[in-house]
């Protein structure tokens, strides 16, 4: 069979346009048109030139090595200046620029140092109520170098929150001494020496052994022999409020 | 002009065509992307974070500088980078509050709620996946990943669609309102090619943020993974996050 004569040209017109169509697609236009490399890199180029804002505690301590060298030495050596000062990469590039912020609000401190039960154990916190309310921080406490004004005697200086909860359990006039051992260094440097936790079931065996003597133990008194397996009493049951926690 | 006229001048044009051929070839742009300026070469890092939960104290400082440094919106639902408040109960319902969104520190320290076991902040950020699910299914190709490993949104490209949004397993990403684009962490990306630390590790009182670079031998992140215990968020996506969580409570999403 014959094809009629204008379906055949019309079936050369159409190859030749799709010939084109091809050749200019995969011969002739270059592959970087159809890629977004080209995108990127300007994406790359635009995000590297961002300005800054925070310059970084080695461009602060070019001019301000005192202060630098103050909080190296106490216990904010790892905060970098920004954290309280705020971004100050503007006045790093120029000193008449504005001045960085100066954190002499109780705000500026509590940020970090407010009680808060998720906060890791041992973070040094206050309760703002508590301490010293409607006080400036650094009318007390160096920022730089912020070792408290002076040594604490009482435990509760420091351990306020325990103090506390135990002044409201039958433990209340329990010395602190009576369970823990604490050393003088322990007042000086907290971390350095610790104090010790009871080792032994005998620590709490003392007045709730069966046959005790004590008034108010007595009649809280276990086998030590048979209650608990082989847990130190504190495992279970937490001293400093024992009616709670259970 | 009749059809053999037009036809004619038509393969005469074609050679002409080839003027195309002034725009870079494949293997320059290669090198382009690659390109390692006079400073900066990019082939020789691949970037990643740190994060020790245990150190966390939940001050905001980082989401804070995070906003100053990259001008993320100030509204407080807009972050690149942001804190959890985590808390599990004995029956062992866990509640997830982000605290970010909170003005100032309370003058009050919050009751405390003796049912909860545990409770802990999580810093959350992009996790800047090997594997990004974000750049899978950008449609438009503006989300990619660099050569140092660093995902970017290409804001010029980006045409607002939200898909990437949807498909980050970490709710890393959002729209910003005012350029009406995806947004997200880029490890501070103008910050780190120029050797600094990114805002919100340059910021962290605590240090339990550390940044660092996979391909240094003596680096802070090399030695953070050689001393603990690393935990990624979500391990099941194989996303392979490059942002490392040590001391990370199994609650955690």
């Amino acid at each position: 069979m014959k094809l009629p004569e204008q379906v055949t040209r019309l079936g050369i017109v159409i190859a030749v346009i799709v010939a084109v169509v091809l050749l200019l697609r995969f011969v002739i236009m270059p592959a970087t048109l159809f890629s977004a490399r080209p995108h990127q890199v300007a994406t790359v180029e635009r995000e590297m030139a961002k300005p800054l804002q925070h310059a970084g505690v080695a461009a602060c301590r070019e001019c301000h090595e005192e202060e630098f060298q103050a909080k190296f030495a106490g216990k904010h050596r790892r905060i970098g200046c920004e954290n309280c000062h705020g971004p100050s990469a503007a006045h790093a590039s120029d000193e008449n620029a504005e001045l960085p912020r100066k954190p002499r609000e109780r705000e500026d401190c509590l940020a970090c140092h407010s009680y808060d039960t998720s906060r890791p154990n041992g973070f040094p916190q206050v309760d703002p109520q508590q301490h010293k309310p409607g006080k400036r921080c650094v009318s007390c406490h160096d920022g730089h170098d912020p070792v408290p004004p002076k040594t604490p005697t009482e435990c509760s200086g420091c351990h306020g929150r325990i103090e506390r909860t135990k002044a409201l359990s039958k433990h209340a006039l329990l010395p602190c001494a009576d369970c823990h051992v604490v050393e003088e260094q322990h007042m000086i440097e907290p971390r350095s020496a610790l104090p010790s936790k009871p080792g032994t079931r005998e620590v709490c065996g003392r007045c709730h052994a069966p046959g005790s003597t004590d008034a108010a133990a007595s009649k809280a008194t276990v086998d030590l022999a048979s209650h608990g397996g082989t847990y130190v009493c504190w495992e279970c049951h937490y001293a400093h409020l024992p009616e709670g926690r259970k | 002009m009749n059809k053999r006229e037009f036809l004619r001048q038509v393969v005469a044009f074609l050679p002409a065509a080839g003027l195309l051929r002034m725009f870079p070839g494949t293997a320059e742009a290669k090198e382009l992307v690659g390109a390692p300026t006079d400073e900066y070469d990019p082939t020789r890092h691949w970037y990643g974070m740190g994060v020790d939960v245990d150190r966390c104290i939940g001050c905001n400082r980082c989401v804070e500088a995070c906003k100053a440094e990259n001008g993320v919106p100030d509204e407080p639902f807009y972050f690149r980078t942001w804190i959890e408040r985590y808390s599990i109960r004995a029956d062992g319902e866990t509640t997830v509050e982000c605290i970010s969104t909170r003005a100032a520190p309370p003058e009050q320290a919050p009751p405390e709620d003796p049912a909860v076991v545990r409770t802990f902040f999580v810093p959350k950020l992009c996790n800047q996946c090997a594997h990004p699910p974000c750049v899978q299914v950008c449609p438009v190709g503006a989300t990619f990943q660099t050569v140092d490993g660093v995902v970017l949104v290409d804001e010029k490209r980006c045409i607002g669609c939200r898909y990437c949004i949807q498909a980050c397993p970490y709710g890393a990403r959002y729209l910003n309102p005012t350029t009406r684009t995806a947004d997200k962490c880029t490890f501070c990306y103008h910050r780190i090619t120029k050797g600094l630390l990114p805002a919100c590790v340059e910021v962290c009182p605590t240090e339990a943020r550390i940044f660092g670079d996979m391909k240094g031998r003596a680096d802070r992140l090399v030695r953070f993974q050689r001393v603990n215990m690393i935990s990624v968020l979500k391990p099941d996506l194989n996303t392979e996050p490059k942002v490392l969580y040590a001391h990370l409570d199994g609650a955690v999403r």
